[in-house]
């Protein structure tokens, strides 16, 4: 195996870990906007427990993958950057927004009625952010050719299309299916288990029945993704995988066995992630640069992999000792027998 | 506005803003930890409100810190995707290395903000001083990468290409080596000096008040010794300077001829069409004697490069010589703190002192903008010195006004924010904390990280 491909494969492993776990911080915002009526105390509560110990590192999963493409793949990067500067742009936004209000949120001040406010930028910015990356990421799978036209041509249409816009829908309601998932195991109180247990379902219908639509809008949009899924075996396969564990975590969640369905989310989000990227293989941004040619000199990789090798040994230690801590029930403990209640009392977050 | 000036005031703007807050939690994390240790040792409650408060201060300002270092990753390339192309595969090993250490830091907060009650008190403790080494190695990490647009190395130009890249003797350029330790006690002493200033001023209402008290002589000693030790990091940096990128020398020190035995100038103004520093105050032979520890040596001025590779003199001298003066000034406070500490053996006693010390807390951070800016403004108008120019680098994306107002008002907006909660965390002196407490904020406890052990007041 050579190292650009096991960069590459670093690269897609921290984009799977972000949209599980930062993703997945984004989504519980998008729910924030729902929080309405009666239990929308209990809702934040939860949703800020949920986040508070977290998200700051979950966070960097994403700084990770900017640093790794610049240094493995500098062509990638800069593509990417030069054609999608608006997107990007607006994806940064609304990080800084999320950002913002969150930490504001959480500043132990009085802010009084602002705080209603805070709240609504914060749930605001969490529905912008995945729907931009899931933008970018549609134009890339699209195709950035390596146009010198005109402004329009070259930094609005790659990405003012149907197919990227799908993706970004895909994205929001994918990022708050897996979060609905893990508030579910999360949560203490049981009407929010059944509240968020019927998101869940929801959602994941939802991302069904977008996942055949973003594949039927591929066709046009982004003809390599098409072929792949469409035309090879691996591509069938991994469909019906897709599927599988989808419709699975929705029989779990009615069944209310939430850990088995979290296990499943985690598998159907990580196989659409993974087929989209071995759907484009070798291409990192079709249709000229790929892992091959837009791989940096080998001694840059070389040493990127062993500073890798490193900080993952430092990494992953302190990522299971952080939720650990934290996460001690939800992530590590079982899954209820017929749901009693009673022992997600004891347990989870005191 | 020309697209090239817009990218580069963003950029600016951002470093700026961004910088603020790295600081903090580079010095601030360091200061809750002694805090801690003290409470440990002593078992005094008010070590304890204090690094909780301090804990507060730090999790809010990392958040900000984060958003905003998070732009920046962004920017380098929204900006200068020129520059990234080529200079990815060189510096990317640091901006890797220092992606580990935001992990750390992130990861340890986390736990000791929200771990109070789960982690015994050594391990909440270890977590502490994880999170403060993490602030370094990210500060350690980042000026080397901007030590290799200064200095750079490790590579060789093959038609216009880097070939040849070593990425490690990249890293261990000249300039960043000896940027990094001018830089992380640049971040202990604006921190220091800026929290021993807000609790002077509550001193100077409050004397007797032990907290304040305690925040102000650990804050004093952390702030303090940094300065003592910066004007000689910043003078070795300043060879380093001298020898690889004199124009920035010249510049710095207003020197526009080659001389030997030059002088050091204070103040004046720089007239560049006779080129010629104006109104200065010459202390003889000085420079030299500070550069080469030699009074005749000769440094070269900025008539031994085209005039076109000159950086704007004027800013550059006029953000070098505030530096300079901040750090002498602070130099002196500390030195005057030490000598109160060995002849009264209190520095929280002389009210002449604490007034000192408040007019003085805003310096570091003036010092570390100016620093910086006379840093970076200087190496124009290349962005790597001798190997790419700025002009190059910037993104053809037009009509980036947009992105700069937009950002502007941003920044504008979050400090503002910003400046309010800070007003009210610190606003509430430990004594009042029970009161606010009661006026019924509905927030999840398991949220706020409060200040336990409320000192009384002897009144
Ligand atoms: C608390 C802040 C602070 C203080 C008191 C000083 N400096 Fe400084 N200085 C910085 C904070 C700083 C900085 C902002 O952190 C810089 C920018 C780049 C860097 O690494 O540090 C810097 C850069 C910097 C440079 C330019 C490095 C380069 O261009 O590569 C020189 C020559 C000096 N300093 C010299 C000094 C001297 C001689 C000082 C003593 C009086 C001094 N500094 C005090
Ligand atoms: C001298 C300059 C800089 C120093 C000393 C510095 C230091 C730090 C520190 C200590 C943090 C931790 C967050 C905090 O405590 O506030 C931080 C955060 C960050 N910095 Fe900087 N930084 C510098 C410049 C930059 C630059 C140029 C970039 C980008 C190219 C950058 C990117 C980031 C990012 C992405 C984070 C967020 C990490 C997180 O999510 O936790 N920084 N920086
Ligand atoms: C955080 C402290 C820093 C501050 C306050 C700062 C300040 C500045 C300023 C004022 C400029 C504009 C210079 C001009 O165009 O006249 C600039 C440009 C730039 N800086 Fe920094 N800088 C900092 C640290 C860094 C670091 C650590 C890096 C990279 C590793 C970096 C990378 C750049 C780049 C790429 C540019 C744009 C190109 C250029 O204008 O030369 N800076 N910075």
């Amino acid at each position: 195996m050579n190292l650009e491909l096991i960069i590459a494969g670093a690269l897609l492993i921290a984009l799977t870990f972000y949209v599980l776990t930062g993703g997945a911080d984004y989504g519980a915002g998008v729910w924030h906007l729902f929080a309405r009526g009666a239990r929308s105390r209990a809702y934040r509560a939860l949703i800020d427990q949920a986040l508070a110990p977290i998200w700051e590192a979950n966070h960097v999963w994403l700084i990770f993958v900017l640093v790794l493409l610049f240094t493995a793949f500098p062509p990638a990067f800069t593509a990417i950057v030069t054609n999608l500067h608006i997107p990007l742009t607006f994806l940064l936004i609304g990080i800084v927004m999320r950002g913002a209000s969150l930490a504001f949120r959480y500043a132990d001040v009085p802010f009084g009625e602002l705080h209603t406010q805070w709240d609504r930028l914060f749930a605001l910015a969490s529905l912008l952010t995945p729907f931009w990356l899931g933008v970018a990421i549609g134009t890339i799978v699209g195709g950035l050719p390596a146009v010198s036209g005109n402004f329009v041509a070259t930094y609005i249409s790659p990405w003012l299309q149907v197919f990227p816009f799908l993706v970004g829908l895909f994205t929001v309601v994918l990022v708050s299916y897996v979060a609905a998932a893990y508030l579910a195991v999360e949560a203490v109180d049981e009407r929010l288990i059944e509240d968020f247990r019927w998101r869940a379902i929801a959602a994941g219908l939802a991302v069904l029945l977008l996942d055949e639509t973003v594949l039927l809008a591929s066709r046009n949009g982004a003809p390599i993704l098409w072929d792949a899924l469409t035309g090879t075996a691996w591509g069938a396969a991994v469909q019906f995988g897709t599927a599988t564990a989808g419709l699975a975590a929705i029989v779990c969640l009615w069944q209310k066995r939430f850990r088995w369905a979290r296990l499943c989310i985690v598998g159907q989000v990580t196989l659409t992630l993974w087929a989209w990227a071995f759907a484009q293989f070798p291409y990192l941004v079709p249709p000229q640069l790929t892992i091959y040619n837009a791989a940096a000199p080998t001694l840059t990789l070389q040493w990127l992999l062993l500073a890798l090798g490193v900080g993952a040994l430092l990494l992953f230690p302190s990522l299971y000792y952080l939720f650990r801590v934290f996460k001690q029930q939800a992530m590590f403990g079982h899954d209820d027998p017929p749901p009693s209640g009673e022992q997600r009392r004891k347990g989870g977050h005191t | 506005m020309p697209d090239l000036l817009a990218a580069r005031s963003l950029m600016a703007m951002s470093l700026g803003f961004h910088i603020i807050f790295a600081v903090v939690g580079i010095g601030l994390p360091l200061m809750m930890v002694i805090a801690e240790w003290r409470w440990l040792r002593t078992g005094e409650e008010v070590y304890l409100t204090l690094t909780k408060r301090w804990a507060k201060g730090t999790a809010f300002l990392f958040a900000i810190g984060a958003i905003s270092g998070t732009v920046l990753s962004f920017q380098l390339g929204l900006l200068w995707p020129g520059f990234m192309a080529w200079a990815g595969p060189i510096i990317g090993l640091a901006f890797s290395l220092e992606g580990f250490a935001f992990f750390t830091e992130a990861i340890f907060l986390g736990l000791y903000l929200y771990g109070w009650r789960r982690l015994s008190p050594a391990a909440h403790l270890g977590a502490g001083i994880v999170v403060a080494v993490s602030g370094a190695a990210s500060a350690l990490f980042v000026v080397l990468a901007n030590g290799w647009m200064q200095t750079p190395r490790g590579f060789r130009i093959v038609d216009a290409q880097p070939t040849d890249i070593d990425p490690v003797a990249a890293m261990l350029n000249p300039s960043g080596l000896f940027q990094v330790p001018h830089m992380i006690l640049a971040a202990y002493a604006a921190t220091g000096f800026v929290v021993a200033g807000i609790h002077a001023f509550r001193l100077l209402r409050d004397p007797d008040n032990q907290f304040h008290q305690r925040a102000f002589v650990i804050a004093c000693v952390v702030g303090g010794v940094s300065a003592l030790f910066q004007p000689v990091s910043g003078d070795i940096l300043a060879n380093v300077v001298a020898k690889y990128q004199p124009a920035k020398l010249a510049a710095f020190e207003g020197q526009f001829s080659t001389e030997s035995g030059a002088p050091f100038r204070l103040g004046g103004i720089p007239d560049l069409e006779q080129g010629r520093l104006r109104y200065a105050i010459e202390i003889p032979y000085a420079l030299s004697l500070m550069l080469y520890l030699d009074p005749h040596a000769t440094v070269a001025g900025l008539d031994a490069v085209p005039r076109e590779e000159w950086p704007p003199v004027g800013v550059v001298r006029t953000a070098f010589q505030i530096m300079i003066l901040a750090g002498i000034w602070m130099a002196t406070v500390a030195l005057w703190g030490a000598w109160l500490w060995w002849r009264r053996g209190s520095i929280v006693r002389s009210r002449r002192f604490l007034q000192t010390m408040v007019v003085t807390a805003p310096l570091g951070f003036l010092a570390i903008e100016a620093g910086w800016t006379a840093t970076e403004v200087g190496r124009q108008p290349w962005i790597i010195t001798g190997v790419m120019r700025t002009a190059e680098a910037v993104t053809p994306m037009p009509g980036l006004i947009v992105p700069l107002m937009f950002f502007g008002v941003l920044y504008l907006f979050l400090a503002a924010v910003v400046a309010w909660v800070l007003f009210h965390q610190i606003g509430s002196s430990p004594r009042e904390e029970p009161l606010r407490r009661n006026r019924g904020e509905t927030r999840p406890k398991e949220l706020t990280v409060r200040a336990y052990g409320t000192e009384k007041k002897p009144e």
